[in-house]
């Protein structure tokens, strides 16, 4: 082998992958040192995407931030509104209602469901398995209509208020949760068969990016790729919040921290799901589904019609919003790509003085150097897919 | 989770920090039940590596690091850490303050991946991280001007071919 490597010379070179580039899932940008096929070097590029949204939340009302969460993860965009509710519930020090948090369970949920569905399907497709996709998004599918069931939108969901959620969970959507619950494990057999049966998905994922548990913790990475790695840290069971203690479900680990391990972790988490949101619809109590505080939560439209009161709350709540106590907290959930966490800085007015977004793409992307280098430029699709970034998130 | 919040206050969190760096912590808050310590900048390298390597705390993973500009304040800046354990699962705070032109101790080489976050608060606020490997921007282009999460940075930006919506520059050296 030495003496062949003398014969083929080559240069290094400098290669630019992205901004528009199909597999990157968004406007990555990345810079490639290559030497030969092998990677020397790589760097991300990132911000093609920036919004500003966390100085366009230092100028809203606290209930006007909740639509610009949707767009951060727009794939799981009930995640997103769960981070931010809940971080400004936190400062207010409320408690929501019981019915509130079982929905807003199975809320996340689904979300998650559906993010790692479109994660599966399109790493696939990037590895060339066109079909996983298709199939991946008619089941999306059914749960974006349960979304739309619920709020009536599908993607940009705003579903979750301060104090409670928009709408509440109808028999109608419990039915349609139902019927989704018995038809997907089937299905979702049929994929694992369909992926794991395939030779080519398993040599493109298998020992490709790997990543040490004490790499991965060191550089911020989390969710499932983290788990992926053998550490077992999930913020629903090791911080729970809402009424994660009350479900019984496993958190999966593995144990190359490479590709094919993450791809598992993704799929094992779509089943745990399904385990907890059959639980929640068990369970999920009667009641209210939002505080009885009319400042923080504006009485049904039906009402502001026929009632002075009510019109007088709805005025306020739309012209000048709810103050929040002088302080600072952090708060965050277990989002479908990893730890979403959302700090706020309150100085006691209706807008926060600072919020700040902990967003799970932008810390996990950091760990993709560590991943490549040294294998050759296709494994850099899939380790790009295998973390499932989304740069509506990662860009802010 | 109630008898946790409770116990903040005598928690390693609060007591061992304070007992070691006694002089440096500035100020400690209790917020609903988040221990959050203000620290001198010098010490900020220090106690990180105390709270890495110290058996109660075992701070092993960095969840962000923030900027955050308190204009019209001296010092104006803050870099907020945010930590956690996964071994003993807690979180702490640890804040410090600087004023425009004065430099952080980078932390890159307690936590590698305070590398971005860093980034991100340089490229936001303009604060410069000492003994960072890769001090530039992230988000914005290389050659933007001005640090827009700034407080004194127009919402909409400033006036350009790119941007005619944008608030006029004020010019330079006109004060009133």
């Amino acid at each position: 082998m030495p003496d062949k490597e003398e014969i083929i010379e080559t240069r290094q070179v400098t290669m630019h992958m992205g901004p528009q580039h199909p597999s990157t899932h968004g406007v990555l940008h990345i810079i490639l040192n290559m030497q030969g096929e092998t990677i020397i070097d790589i760097e991300p590029d990132i911000g093609y995407l920036h919004r500003g949204t966390e100085k366009i939340a230092e100028n809203l009302l606290y209930h006007q931030f909740v639509p610009y969460t949707d767009r951060l993860d727009y794939m799981s965009a009930m995640s997103n509104n769960l981070a931010y509710v809940q971080a400004v519930e936190k400062l207010l020090d409320i408690e929501i209602t019981e019915r509130a948090k079982y929905i807003r369970v199975i809320a996340a949920e689904l979300s998650r469901m559906a993010g790692h569905l479109l994660a599966l399907g399109a790493w696939a497709l990037d590895l060339g398995a066109m079909s996983i996709l298709l199939y991946a998004m008619r089941e999306r599918e059914v749960v974006l209509d349960i979304f739309e069931m619920l709020c009536g939108a599908r993607m940009t969901l705003s579903y979750m208020r301060v104090g409670g959620v928009r709408y509440d969970f109808t028999p109608q959507c419990k039915e349609a949760v139902e019927r989704m619950l018995d038809i997907f494990p089937s299905r979702f057999d049929e994929y694992e068969r369909l992926l794991i049966g395939n030779r080519i998905w398993i040599q493109r994922n298998k020992g490709v990016g790997v990543i040490s548990a004490e790499e991965a913790i060191s550089l911020g990475l989390s969710g499932p790729a983290l788990r992926a790695s053998g550490v077992k840290w999930d913020i629903r069971k090791d911080e729970p919040y809402l009424v994660y203690d009350r479900f019984d479900f496993d958190v999966p680990t593995g144990e190359n921290g490479d590709c094919f391990d993450r791809y598992n972790m993704r799929f094992e988490e779509i089943k745990q799901s399904m385990r907890i949101i059959k639980q929640a619809l068990q369970d999920l109590p009667d009641g209210p589904f939002n505080v009885a505080m009319p400042e923080i939560v504006p009485p049904p439209k039906p009402d502001v019609y026929k009632n002075m009161e009510a019109l007088i709350h709805h005025f306020k709540y739309v012209s000048q919003g709810f103050k929040v106590p002088r302080g600072e907290v952090y708060s965050s959930i277990e989002a479908p790509k990893g730890e979403l966490g959302v700090y706020i800085v309150s100085d006691g007015s209706e807008k926060p003085y600072r919020l700040k977004l902990r967003v799970p793409t932008f810390m996990n992307l950091q760990s993709v150097r560590t991943m490549s280098r040294g294998r050759y430029l296709a494994d850099v699709i899939a380790i790009i897919s295998s973390l499932d970034p989304v740069f509506g998130e990662c860009d802010k | 989770m109630s008898a946790a919040v409770m116990n903040v206050e005598d928690s390693v969190l609060v007591k061992k920090v304070k007992e070691a760096f006694r002089d440096q912590i500035l100020d400690t808050v209790v917020f609903r039940g988040e221990v959050t310590h203000l620290v001198e900048t010098a010490a900020v390298r220090n106690l990180c590596n105390f709270l890495r390597i110290d058996p109660d705390l075992r701070m092993n993973y960095i969840v962000d690091v923030v900027g955050a500009d308190y204009f019209g304040e001296n010092p104006r800046f803050e870099v907020v850490y945010h930590l956690y354990s996964i071994q003993k699962k807690h979180r702490i705070r640890v804040k410090v303050r600087v004023n425009e032109g004065e430099t952080v101790p980078s932390v890159t080489s307690i936590w590698p991946g305070a590398n971005w976050p860093e980034r991100e608060a340089y490229d936001m606020f303009g604060i410069v991280f000492d003994g960072h490997p890769n001090m530039k921007r992230i988000y914005m282009a290389e050659d933007w001007e001005g640090y827009p999460l700034r407080k004194d940075y127009p919402l909409r930006g400033y006036k350009d071919r790119y941007n005619p919506n944008g608030v006029e520059k004020e010019p330079e050296g006109i004060t009133d």
